[in-house]
């Protein structure tokens, strides 16, 4: 495999057919995962970090318009039939969900559903498969695996069953996860042990994994490089590091101010962002973010900005990074 | 109430050395609906078998001397107008009535569970097609349709079962595709094509046993109407034909002689009460045993 991207995506756009006309969901998002790289999507509801997921799963609707390119070890997945696309699914990328609640199915065991991806596509026996469910389920911390193997979803706590879903998601070792939201759902002392444990099956197995949250906390923590999303476009990418230290976007420093602080006086309210996020069937012709951002002038709603390189593969979707970056990034 | 019906069930499931009873079954056994109705249901399917080998008298031989009896040790509910045994009459007849219940069923459960599972699948056109074609097939009551049946085939048993099959397509079309468009909105069904499984696949595993409850209720309240249909055709005439009894053609039968005997009506009523009562508490006890979230900790 060498240095070769194991996912590549590339100018990838997303067109989705609602009752309110076209919505241009995604625009020109271009990225690329190495195996073992891990990779932060954030962004608020809305901003298309879900539809990007569900694009690279193929699992768009029927109606759903994508363009440019996804690649994946270099073939393209772009327009690939549905039947070649299920031999992927689960397979080669694999999802965790939001919702650990509802994406079991109520009527079947557990087991059932962790072995289902492996009798699929690998061709291991019932009993194999049974006995490989057993372990991913000791792997993801459920506790008395073997004895729990047969009961049935609503046995179990959600935290539990987010570690059945991980189970299901990692059973046939796949080199992508996508991991949408996985902790939302969960009370907050669960939501470190379920992070944990996907950053350890990461590293243990070198899957690349795409992590899609809006929390900062999150993405700070869990990943190497991470993408801002806003209004369907990547306003900011790069290193983790990098974006948190730097903070290029206008967005990005008001989602940072906004976000709630340990130690902070008594009284102090919650910075927010004025304004609303637009209207996906209805986006300004310029930088989706210029309605709410305070330093937005005529040529921000021309066109949308090109990407600023700001160094070290950090870029910034902004016209105006002399004034963002000037003030030195948060404190401003 | 139960307690009689219940009672010796219970006893012979905890009989000391028996087979240890599995989860269903136990359950089974303590859900008062679905013994009653199991209990009124292989009543009436034991009558229809027992018509196989015996009945007191024979339900075809017509003895006018001794029409319109009462109640006696020899005929023990009494004779029809033709002097024919009552019992035998309703022992006979309640083997076309569960040929023509399962036969009908069978067929609008066949077609229109498949027909419901491929909208709500395919969505689109196809959708569009099945749903406008069940419109089409409702509009046309049972009745109006065994006789449409009737005038190319002639009046029979076997007319009347198609007919009221074709006639329960529709309905099970408009539930089978209903519910499963609800599951189909459902996560696990993201969760599953994220797994990698087809439309086929998610129709058989998750979409079908989530609605098989709402399949099987529905499935005994169509047996009860199929039923009712059954004797309503039978009383047109354009049921069983005679001699075959059929309880439908015997209350047919018994409608000139109301004022005179009128128990000659109550007893097949009383027999097709039985039967639709038995079902649909059956149906209502499956749907609980079917549902894992209804199933007690063990």
């Amino acid at each position: 495999m060498g240095d070769a991207p194991l996912i590549e995506v590339k100018d990838l756009g997303v067109r989705l057919n609602t009752s309110r006309g076209p919505a241009q969901a995604v625009r020109g998002v271009s990225f690329a995962l190495r195996r073992g790289e891990t990779l932060g999507l954030v962004g608020e509801s809305g901003c298309g970090k879900s539809v990007t997921a569900l694009a690279l799963m193929g699992l768009l609707p029927d109606s759903a318009e994508v363009s440019g390119s996804i690649r994946l070890d270099g073939a393209e997945l772009v327009g690939l039939p549905d039947a070649a696309y299920c031999k992927l699914r689960g397979n080669r990328i694999s999802m965790i969900f939001q919702e650990p609640m509802t994406a079991l199915n109520p009527m079947h065991t557990i087991g059932h559903q962790v072995a289902e991806p492996l009798l699929r596509h690998t061709g291991v026996s019932a009993t194999q498969a049974r006995q490989e469910a057993i372990a991913l389920l000791d792997r993801v911390g459920l506790p008395d695996a073997a004895k729990r193997v047969d009961a049935y979803p609503h046995q179990f706590s959600g935290g539990q069953r987010q570690r059945i879903t991980i189970a299901m998601a990692l059973a046939c070792q796949p080199d992508v996860l996508i991991a949408d939201e996985p902790t939302t759902a969960l009370d907050v002392t669960i939501q470190g042990q379920i992070l944990d444990l996907i950053a350890g099956l990461v590293a243990e197995r070198g899957m690349s994994m795409i992590l899609i949250s809006h929390d900062l906390g999150v993405i700070a923590e869990n990943v190497e490089r991470m993408m801002v999303m806003y209004g369907g476009t990547v306003v900011e990418s790069g290193e983790t590091n990098a974006v948190f230290t730097r903070m290029g976007h206008p967005y990005t420093q008001g989602l940072f101010r906004a976000r709630p602080r340990l130690g902070a006086r008594k009284g102090t309210r919650l910075k927010t962002i004025a304004g609303t996020v637009p209207e996906l069937a209805d986006l300004p012709a310029g930088c989706t973010f210029a309605d709410r951002c305070t330093i937005a002038e005529a040529r921000c709603r021309a066109a949308l900005p090109a990407v600023v390189d700001v160094g070290a593969a950090h870029g910034v979707r902004c016209i105006r990074t002399d004034v963002s970056m000037a003030a030195g990034g948060v404190g401003a | 109430m139960s307690t009689p019906l219940t009672a010796p069930v219970g006893t012979a499931a905890i009989t000391p050395g028996a087979r240890p009873v599995t989860g269903f079954w136990r359950r089974a056994l303590r859900h008062r609906s679905f013994v009653l109705g199991a209990v009124l249901s292989l009543f009436v399917l034991g009558a229809a078998l027992l018509s196989l080998v015996w009945t007191p008298w024979s339900a075809y031989d017509i003895d006018v001397a001794s029409k319109l009896h009462a109640p006696s040790a020899a005929h023990w509910l009494g004779t029809d107008v033709l002097g024919r045994d009552i019992v035998s009459l309703l022992l006979v007849g309640a083997r076309s009535t569960i040929m023509v219940g399962v036969i009908a069923v069978g067929i609008g459960l066949s077609f229109g569970v498949g027909l419901g599972l491929i909208a709500a699948a395919r969505k689109g056109w196809t959708e569009e097609l099945i749903m406008r074609m069940s419109d089409f097939t409702f509009a046309f009551p049972a009745v109006l349709s065994a006789i449409m049946l009737a005038a190319v085939a002639g009046p029979g048993m076997v007319t009347s079962i198609t007919a009221i099959g074709i006639f329960q397509i529709p309905t099970f079309v408009r539930v089978t595709r209903g519910s499963a468009n609800a599951i189909w909105a459902r996560e696990f069904v993201l969760a599953a094509r994220a797994a990698g499984k087809g439309a086929f696949r998610i129709t058989i595993e998750h979409v079908l046993p989530n609605i098989l409850s709402i399949l099987i209720v529905q499935a005994t309240i169509q047996f009860a109407l199929a039923i009712l249909a059954e004797a309503a055709l039978s009383y047109l005439g354009l049921g069983t034909q005679p001699p075959q009894p059929s309880w439908g053609r015997m209350l047919n039968d018994a409608q000139t002689l109301l004022f005179q005997s009128p128990m000659l009506a109550v007893y097949p009523g009383a027999a097709i009460a039985i039967a639709v009562l038995g079902l649909n508490l059956l149906g209502d006890g499956l749907r609980d045993l079917l549902d894992p979230r209804l199933a007690r900790e063990r």
